[in-house]
């Protein structure tokens, strides 16, 4: 048995140096001086429609798309300097993230040309917001368990059920739904994937306010929604695997290790060009362990832009880098101590307490760390 | 080219692994394992010791990743031979303008060079009593020189030889390639790359137990609570990996930008250092009592994680060096600083 433990580096000439520094000119003129730390540490919950249309224009969204969908044929490399770009200038990216990152992707593995002509463009043009529908009250970290069902009705499809926990699903404009379509005993069997247009008649979205009291997730009902025959994403029957497809790509970016940069970012501010050996300690840790995610991190940006399968080594990187940003904050209090009081009086304080009440969702969203551990432990060959 | 390197190699390696184990002393303060000279009369024939050179320093014009790699398979098989330190010897001399190493050989620091002498003492030099050839470092000046006097024979927590090298000899010098704290960097990353290829045969040895060995009426890697350590074994080895991978392609920096190779090697051995720690206790804890002796293999392995991760540059060492760093950059300096120092080429 060999243990793939190998992350090779991207080609040579794909640190895209050019790119990087334009898209650094353009954050640094479209977010202006006044975008401080607060705002930042949103990370990638920051929503802002019309910052997502610059991106748009800019031609930095969609970018691996081909060209006949409106994209830009760009490499996943590109899009890594893109992505990294936002996350460290903290960009209020959340109005598109999901489409760019997951949804426009799935859609152009598996969707119709009809639903590819129609759907990609509007992502390019930051125009067409989607959410995620995975999970429900009864199926958690056991996907398989979703009871959400579609059942055929005339030309289309009659949907109902529940998903919860759904990311902005108040301000997207499709969800791709999970759901079962077919009587199969097989759990995995009988599951389909539907492109359902959330302004359909019978969609019920109710908001649910996360720790610190913020609406980003939501609980969307599904009662006795139509819709038509061309809902169905890819396969029927095909579920299953489509939607372990459309997680790859949901784990697959440095989303997943930059979550707390923010902090960091300030942490440096306030210690400036003189830390005690305590801090510059720990500082030099982090930026080890940064760096060495970064480089796992373009090397799946790579193996995707080669059309290898890094579902593993980003299943390992989005483990590691959930570690190292829920360490972040408490390093960040333990060498430079503050109360972390919400509101604006003292910048640093704030960000520490955003950061500290958004760190648990880090190894919960996009799959626990327990589950992905689990998929760690069966390739190894233990499971 | 290099694959076919690889291949020889691991056969040679695999071949020695179980003369290499028998070889260590059965107490830990016997002292260091014995000189096997048949495994580097083979290593040589093979050529491996050549392996970082150009072509037209007399090597094969491999990128770095292939001599280093090399590092990593030997520790994969805890092959006990100064392979590492001799093919950085030779690419030190070749780059200095020296004739290679004869034999074994071996890297220092600390001993006066001035106009063709060498003054001194070095502790605790890797292998020193079998080298033939080492290269010692010395502010501005590299020498070539025969082993001098071993003055003390120590060895270290694999039984590894580290002596001390005493020298008022006559030797070969020239204008140092490389500064201390580069050659220092390089020694780092040279432990992180067999850090990492030791963690690798670890955690396959330990995955390879738990799918064996049964309790409970099942292998005891079918249970969850062995599962989920063994996964963040996995994932800190991956980890440890990329870390000395990165800075193994940038060692032709250390010749020309040498902020940027040290930063990337400092990176590479507090991330290995760190994995290594983590992963000894998971396997140890997986394997249960028979891991703890010393006739089984693992011991092996993780008396060289405990060993190497404070040679050349323990985590705190290399934490504090970026730390450092870090803090002398411009405000807001961190993000293009990380972005400048992970992108190879
Ligand atoms: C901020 C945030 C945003 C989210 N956004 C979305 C979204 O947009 N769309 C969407 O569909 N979902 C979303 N989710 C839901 C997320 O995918 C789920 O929270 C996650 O899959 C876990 O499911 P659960 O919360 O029901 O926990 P459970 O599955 O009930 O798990 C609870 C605990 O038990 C552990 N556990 C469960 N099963 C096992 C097992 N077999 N072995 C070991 N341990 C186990 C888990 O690891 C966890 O620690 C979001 C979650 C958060 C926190």
């Amino acid at each position: 048995m060999t243990i793939p433990f190998a992350f090779p580096a991207p080609p040579a000439g794909s640190d895209h140096s050019e790119l990087r520094a334009e898209v650094r000119a353009f954050l640094a003129e479209t977010l202006g001086p006044d975008y401080g730390a607060t705002l930042q540490a949103r990370s990638w919950n920051g929503h802002d429609p019309e910052f997502s249309r610059k991106l748009g224009a800019q031609g930095w969204l969609g970018m691996t798309f081909p060209k006949e969908y409106g994209g830009h044929g760009r490499s996943a490399l590109e899009r890594y300097v893109v992505v990294e770009e936002m996350l460290a200038a903290g960009a209020p990216v959340a109005a598109h993230w999901i489409a760019d990152r997951q949804s426009g992707p799935l859609l152009l593995h598996f969707g119709t040309e009809a639903q590819k002509h129609d759907i990609l463009p509007r992502i390019v043009a930051g125009e067409c917001y989607f959410c995620i529908g995975m999970s429900e009250a009864g199926s958690g970290s056991d996907l398989a368990a979703v009871k959400t069902r579609a059942r055929r009705d005339g030309d289309g499809w009659r949907l109902n059920g529940t998903k919860i926990w759904t990311t902005y699903a108040q301000h997207a404009n499709y969800m791709i739904v999970f759901c079962r379509t077919g009587d199969s005993e097989d759990r995995h069997g009988g599951t389909s994937q539907l492109l359902v247009d959330l302004s359909t008649p019978g969609i019920t979205i109710t908001p649910i306010l996360d720790i610190a009291g913020e609406h980003h997730m939501n609980e969307v009902q599904f009662n006795d929604v139509l819709l038509p025959e061309t809902a169905l994403l890819g396969q029927e029957g095909q579920g299953w695997s489509q939607v372990m497809g459309e997680l790859a790509f949901e784990r697959s970016g440095p989303d997943r290790f930059l979550s707390s940069y923010a902090l960091l970012n300030e942490l440096l501010r306030v210690l400036g060009n003189a830390p005690d050996q305590v801090a510059q300690r720990a500082i030099g840790r982090l930026t080890a362990h940064l760096m060495v995610l970064r480089h796992m991190s373009r090397s799946v940006a790579g193996m995707l832009e080669n059309k290898e399968n890094p579902t593993l080594q980003a299943t390992i990187v989005k483990d590691l880098g959930a570690l190292l940003e829920q360490e972040i904050p408490e390093i960040a209090r333990s060498i430079a101590p503050a109360d972390p009081v919400p509101g604006p009086q003292h910048e640093f304080a704030q960000v520490l307490a955003r950061t500290l009440m958004s760190a648990p969702s880090f190894s919960l969203r996009g799959g626990t760390r327990e589950i992905l551990r689990g998929i760690i432990a069966r390739n190894l060959g233990l499971r | 080219m290099e694959n076919m390197i690889f291949d020889t190699a691991e056969h040679l390696f695999s071949d020695f692994a179980e003369a290499g184990f028998e070889a260590m002393p059965v107490h830990a303060e016997d002292g260091a394992t014995e000189w096997m000279p048949d495994l580097w009369t083979q290593i040589e024939e093979l050529g491996l010791p050549t392996t970082l050179l150009s072509e037209d320093q007399g090597g094969y014009g491999l990128p770095p990743s292939c001599g280093l790699g090399l590092v990593r398979l030997a520790a994969s098989h805890a092959i006990p031979a100064p392979l590492g330190e001799t093919l950085v010897a030779n690419w030190l001399l070749a780059a200095a303008g020296l004739p290679l190493a004869d034999g074994p050989a071996t890297l220092a620091c600390g001993p006066q060079i001035t106009a063709q002498r060498l003054q001194g003492t070095a502790d605790r030099i890797a292998w020193g009593r079998h080298a033939q050839t080492v290269v010692v470092l010395s502010v501005d000046s590299i020498a070539r020189v025969h082993r001098g006097r071993v003055s003390e024979q120590g060895f270290n927590l694999a039984a590894e030889p580290r002596d001390t090298l005493t020298w008022d000899c006559e030797a070969e010098t020239a204008a140092a390639p490389v500064s201390e704290i580069t050659f220092r960097a390089i020694g780092a990353v040279l432990r992180a790359q067999a850090l990492a290829g030791t963690l690798e045969a670890a955690v396959t040895l330990t995955v390879e137990y738990a799918n064996e060995r049964q309790q409970f009426g099942r292998p005891i890697g079918k249970f969850q609570a062995n599962q989920q350590p063994l996964a963040i074994a996995a994932s800190q080895t991956a980890a440890a990996r990329a870390g000395a991978d990165m800075a193994t392609d940038l060692l032709p920096l250390a010749l020309t930008a040498p902020d940027r190779f040290i930063t990337a090697a400092a990176a590479a051995k507090q991330r290995a250092g760190e994995a290594a720690g983590m992963v000894a206790g998971i396997v140890h804890q997986v394997h249960g009592a028979i891991g703890f002796t010393q006739e089984y293999r693992l011991q092996a392995l993780t008396r060289r994680l405990w060993a190497w991760r404070d040679e050349w540059g323990n985590e705190a060492e290399w934490a504090d060096h970026l730390g450092a760093r870090v803090a002398s950059l411009e405000p807001n300096g961190f993000w293009p600083f990380l972005t400048w120092t992970g992108d190879a080429a």
